[in-house]
C-alpha cells in the first residue's frame, strides 16, 4: 500500500533517487512559473485585459484582501511568501484531476519543508519588523516563566502545520486507493470530489495560519486589536 | 505466543481503537463549534464572512487531532517498525 509519492521511484542511480515527490513538485514549479510569465507578458491597465489577467489579478487581490483582514499591516510585503504558499498547496491538491498525479503534499517531505519555511519565516518578519530585541521580548511576553512554553509552542505548531497538511492530502489519496479495491464506479468519483474540496480548504488553513503566526510576531505591544493567542494545536 | 503473533494482534487492535476513540472528540468538538457558529451567524448576519473563517480555521485545528490519530493508525498498519524488525529475517534482509 502506497503511503506517499516519496515510493513512486522513477529513476535511481545509487543513492539519487527522482521520486513521485521531486518529479511532481518541480511539474507544479514549472507550471505556475511558465504560466504567470505568460499571462504577465502584457499587462494592460485599460478596460479591456485578457482573461487570465483578470484571473490572476482575482488571486493576488483577494490573497492580499485576507492577510489585511487576519491584521497584517503592509500586505504587500508578505503577498509573495503568503501567497506561494497558499498557490502551491492549492495547485497541488487541483491537479489531482489529472490520471497519474499523486500530490506532492501527500508526502511528509515537503509539508515538513513548507512548515521550516514559516517556522523560519515568523522570525524573519518578526525582527524585520520589531526590531531583534523587540522581537525576543515577545517570548517573555506575559511572565519570564512563560519562555520555555512559548517556544514549545513555537516548535510544536509548526509540527502541527506539517502533519496537518500530510494527514489531510495523504487520507484523501488513501481513502480513494482503498475505496477503488471495493466499490469501482460512484463512490470514489464522490470521494475524490470531496477530497479537492478539503486541498482546498487546507491550502486556505495553511496559509492563514501562516499569516496569522506572522501577524502575532510582528505585532508588538503598540495595538491593542484583538489578541492572536500563541496556540499548541 | 511468539513475538510475530503478538507485535501483530498489538499493531491492529491498537491501529483500530486509535482511530476509533480519537474520532469521538473531534467529532463533539466539531459539532459544538458550528452550532455556536450558525446561532452567531442567526445573531448577526452582517458578520458572515468574519464568522465563516473564524469557524473554517477553528475547525481545521479541531480536526488536525483526529488527523494525528488517522497518521497514527496508518503508521501502525503500514509503516510498523517493530513488525519490519520481526519480520525481517522472514523477507530476507
Amino acid at each position: 500500500m502506497r503511503l506517499s509519492p516519496d515510493q513512486m521511484i522513477f529513476w535511481q542511480h545509487g543513492v539519487l533517487k527522482l521520486n513521485g515527490t521531486i518529479a511532481f513538485t518541480w511539474g507544479l514549479m514549472l507550471v505556475l512559473a511558465v504560466g504567470s510569465k505568460l499571462v504577465t507578458r502584457r499587462l494592460s491597465t485599460g478596460l479591456h485585459r485578457s482573461r487570465w489577467q483578470n484571473l490572476l489579478e482575482i488571486i493576488v487581490t483577494g490573497i492580499e484582501k485576507q492577510i489585511a483582514e487576519v491584521g497584517l499591516r503592509h500586505p504587500k510585503k508578505y503577498l509573495g511568501f503568503l501567497g506561494t504558499l497558499f498557490l502551491f498547496v492549492a495547485s497541488a491538491s487541483l491537479c489531482t484531476i489529472i490520471p497519474g498525479y499523486e500530490p506532492p503534499t501527500g508526502s511528509l517531505s515537503t509539508t515538513a519543508a513548507l512548515a521550516l519555511c514559516v517556522l523560519a519565516a515568523v522570525p524573519f518578519y518578526g525582527i524585520q519588523e520589531e526590531g531583534l530585541r523587540g522581537y525576543l521580548k515577545s517570548y517573555v511576553e506575559p511572565t519570564v516563566i512563560m519562555l520555555p512554553f512559548n517556544i514549545i509552542s513555537e516548535l510544536s505548531r509548526t509540527l502541527a502545520l506539517a502533519v496537518r497538511l500530510f494527514g489531510n492530502m495523504m487520507s484523501g489519496t488513501m481513502i480513494l486507493a482503498i475505496l477503488l479495491t471495493i466499490t469501482p464506479f460512484i463512490f470514489p468519483i464522490a470521494m475524490s470530489v470531496l477530497g479537492l474540496l478539503t486541498g482546498m480548504v487546507q491550502a486556505y488553513i495553511f496559509s492563514i495560519l501562516a499569516t496569522v503566526y506572522i501577524a502575532a510576531a510582528t505585532r508588538g505591544r503598540k495595538s491593542t486589536a484583538a489578541p492572536t493567542p500563541k496556540t499548541t494545536a | 505466543m511468539d513475538s510475530t503473533t503478538l507485535i501483530a494482534i498489538a499493531s491492529i487492535v491498537t491501529a483500530g481503537l486509535t482511530i476509533a476513540l480519537g474520532s469521538i472528540g473531534p467529532a463533539l468538538g466539531e459539532g459544538r463549534a458550528v452550532a455556536t457558529a450558525l446561532s452567531s451567524l442567526a445573531q448577526q448576519p452582517d458578520a458572515a464572512t468574519t464568522i465563516t473563517r473564524t469557524l473554517f480555521v477553528g475547525l481545521a485545528m479541531i480536526e488536525s487531532i483526529a488527523i494525528y490519530c488517522f497518521v497514527v493508525s496508518m503508521i501502525l498498519l503500514f509503516a510498523n517498525p517493530f513488525w519490519n524488525h520481526v519480520i525481517a529475517p522472514a523477507v530476507g534482509k
